[in-house]
């Protein structure tokens, strides 16, 4: 137990020391994201990931957008494991025909008002794997699409950046 | 080094025969009368080979039929067998008596090319991948099937395995999952918490790659191949390269090939981090989550500074890499392997130490080790279950021919077994990449290749950080792809969990999942 502790108190607080330039247009996004989610949503905004057929690299940086470093918790997002609690889904692609119930499915489970953010350039647009019997392409080919956060796949900081756009009401 | 051939040869006598239009770099390919097909699985297990892996091929724009291949292993040797299938009698004798991964390979060979697999013993001929509400008449591996056609749904249904008696329930799971991860099905009857079996169903995110890559130029395949799997983009791309490289018997240069190691190390280290975290999550200690989160990061920003890429994609290209390391990469990686290990082994004494995730860990989700040898299983879940199974060792290519890695092999075949295996190989990850860079050579980084020929195919392997990738490649009378077969470690590894959950309790299975964590990506390609 002291170990952990001490381990603890030796790494103390990551979030700061970021690289100068990620730092401070970090700081700008996260504020603004910070204040767009309390004032829209209450300090809270519930995120349900869906992955509708991608390679899994988005997920990667999903994930990472959690670690310490990026931290999104501390500007109130979080993801939950039902899209019943969820304000927005933030899905994957290219949206694969075997998904394409699933992902119809989700987004009805999901209360008005909802947002979605199509997720990686596959997501957007088909990405390297295009349209054909097996990939319908962007999400937005299946379910209404409010904003899309290119890359491949986006950094952390692109996806922070996507979502305070969003809410922020300007579209990329 | 030619044992498996050899007996094949002497088993077959003068019905089988060595295929031309193989690349004498890549292993040998033995055609077999259709059928005696599955007395090569037979004569196989007696030799004690394992089946890695076995697809399907349409030669008709090559004026020929269809063929089944088969890839045998044992030790240092890889063997191809194959046998001519008629247009007019889709069908070849199965190898599931013998070989249990089989029965994955065949139901996929079936679904997406159409060619039944026969035999007294192969029972199930349920779709694998293609999903119950595809046409029946939708094989997309078919020549004569349009990539780009919509296909319309039908009205199907897809037999469970049931389980009846009193206080049997089920629980279906997916394919949307609690966590941020890809999506499959699994079925679980329990009884209480205790799991009396499990059943997966996966193919969610089956997006055509294979019949993808057959739209492609030589060089687009790599980039294609890089995200098969976006977590093992290396290993993948890698694999894909080697088979392209050995299709037209180029040679990357020497600095290249050096690169290639670093980055594919660089690509276990950052996934084995992760990894052992999440293991540690799903045993609900964020702790080392966290902790182990934060030096993967710093991984992925090294590759960010280093080579221009978190991930590494697209870094590796047919005849080399994209991207030469600065003059001051070594030190800069020197300096990151330092601050690194030395975190790493502060939070590993910590997790050894501790008690309450031990009791988590030890003896949770047991793959005996007679069951992995039986499914094939490869990789890390193999060598945490006692399979000394690399293929950096048992097939090596520059530069592991001169540094090979050191391999560890546990036998507790536990979760804690899949995580230590781990924990011993990042730091055997991070001894390569500095003897690596210690040898470093100097010149080119990338070597022009040759046209690739009509009708010649090629096989590689790689070790990825999940285990070992089988790619093979086909060329058509264009010289184009006309076939790219993938095999990635999770298309076995799924087997084993299904048999490592048996006696487990229904909230340990996350954990078990974890440990194993296959690629849904890979595996439905």
């Amino acid at each position: 137990m002291l170990r952990i502790l001490h381990q603890i108190f030796r790494t103390g607080v990551v979030t700061e020391p970021l690289p100068e330039q990620v730092e401070a247009e970090l700081a700008h996004v996260g504020g603004r994201l910070e204040e767009a989610i309390r004032r829209r949503f209450h300090r809270s905004l519930v995120i349900r990931e869906v992955d509708a057929g991608s390679c899994n690299g988005c997920e990667l940086e999903i994930i990472a957008m959690n670690n310490p470093i990026y931290n999104c918790e501390r500007y109130g997002i979080q993801f939950t494991a039902s899209p019943r609690f969820a304000d927005l889904l933030l899905v994957t692609g290219p949206v694969s025909i075997n998904m394409e119930i699933a992902l119809k499915r989700t987004y009805d489970a999901t209360p008005t008002p909802k947002l979605v953010v199509a997720v990686g350039d596959c997501g957007c647009h088909g990405g390297i794997f295009g349209e054909s019997y097996a990939s319908l392409g962007s999400v937005s080919n299946v379910i209404p699409v409010d904003a899309s956060i290119p890359g491949c796949p986006p950094t952390p900081f692109d996806l922070l950046n996507g979502i305070l756009r969003l809410i922020d009401g300007h579209q990329p | 080094m030619n044992s498996l051939r050899n007996t094949i040869m002497t088993h077959f006598g003068t019905t089988a025969s060595l295929c031309l239009g193989t690349c004498p770099s890549s292993v040998p390919q033995i055609l077999v009368p259709r059928e005696q097909f599955e007395d090569v699985g037979w004569v196989m297990k007696k030799a004690s080979a394992r089946l890695a892996a076995e697809w399907g091929v349409d030669e008709t724009l090559l004026g020929r039929q269809y063929a089944v291949l088969a890839c045998f292993a044992q030790d240092a040797e890889y063997l191809l067998v194959r046998c001519d299938v008629p247009l007019d009698d889709p069908a070849f004798p199965s190898l599931s008596k013998k070989h249990p991964p089989a029965f994955r390979f065949e139901r996929q060979i079936l679904s997406l090319l159409g060619l039944t697999p026969t035999g007294h013993v192969h029972s199930d001929l349920r779709p694998w991948i293609k999903h119950e509400d595809w046409p029946p008449d939708a094989w997309p591996l078919r020549k004569s099937f349009a990539a780009g056609q919509q296909m319309s749904r039908v009205e199907g249904e897809y037999k469970w395995v049931r389980a009846e008696g009193e206080g049997v329930y089920e629980i279906p799971v997916g394919p949307v999952h609690a966590g941020i991860i890809e999506p499959g099905h699994f079925r679980f009857q329990a009884m209480g918490e205790d799991i009396l079996n499990l059943e997966e169903r996966l193919g969610y995110t089956h997006k055509g790659i294979e019949k993808r890559f057959e739209q492609l130029s030589w060089k687009d395949g790599a980039r294609l191949a890089g995200r098969v799997s976006g977590d093992s983009t290396v290993a993948h791309a890698l694999t894909y390269c080697r088979a392209v490289e050995a299709l037209v018997e180029g040679n990357v240069p020497p600095r290249a090939a050096w690169l290639r190691a670093i980055m594919l190390e660089r690509e276990r280290i950052a996934n084995h981090l992760g990894d052992i975290g999440a293991i540690a999550n799903d045993a609900a200690f964020a702790f080392f989550f966290y902790q182990f989160m934060l030096l993967k990061e710093h991984v992925l920003r090294g590759n960010k500074r280093l080579f221009g890429h978190r991930y590494l994609m697209d870094r590796i290209v047919p005849g080399g890499v994209a991207v030469d390391l600065s003059a001051d990469g070594p030190s800069l990686i020197e300096e990151e392997i330092i601050s690194l290990l030395a975190e790493f082994e502060r939070i590993v004494k910590i997790y050894d130490l501790n008690a309450s995730l031990d009791d988590r860990l030890r003896g949770t989700g047991i793959l005996p080790a007679e069951t992995a040898r039986e499914l094939g299983t490869v990789g890390f879940v193999a060598r945490a279950s006692g399979q000394p199974l690399d293929c950096r060792l048992q097939a090596p290519f520059s530069p592991y021919d001169r540094f090979p890695p050191r391999m560890t092999v546990l036998n507790s075949c536990d979760v804690h077994a899949r995580a230590w295996v781990r924990i011993e190989e990042i730091r055997d990850s991070i001894r390569l990449i500095r003897e690596l860079l210690a040898t470093l050579p100097t010149g080119e980084t990338s070597a022009p290749l040759k046209d690739v020929p009509p009708d010649q195919s090629a096989f590689a392997v790689v070790e990825g950080w999940r285990g070992e990738i089988v790619y093979w490649l086909h060329s058509g009378p264009e010289g184009e792809i006309n076939r790219c077969a993938i095999r990635d470690p999770s298309s076995v590894n799924w087997l084993a969990l299904e048999q490592a959950i048996h006696g487990n309790i229904v909230p340990d299975f996350p954990l078990c999942n974890k440990s194993f964590n296959q690629s849904y990506s890979g595996h439905d390609l």
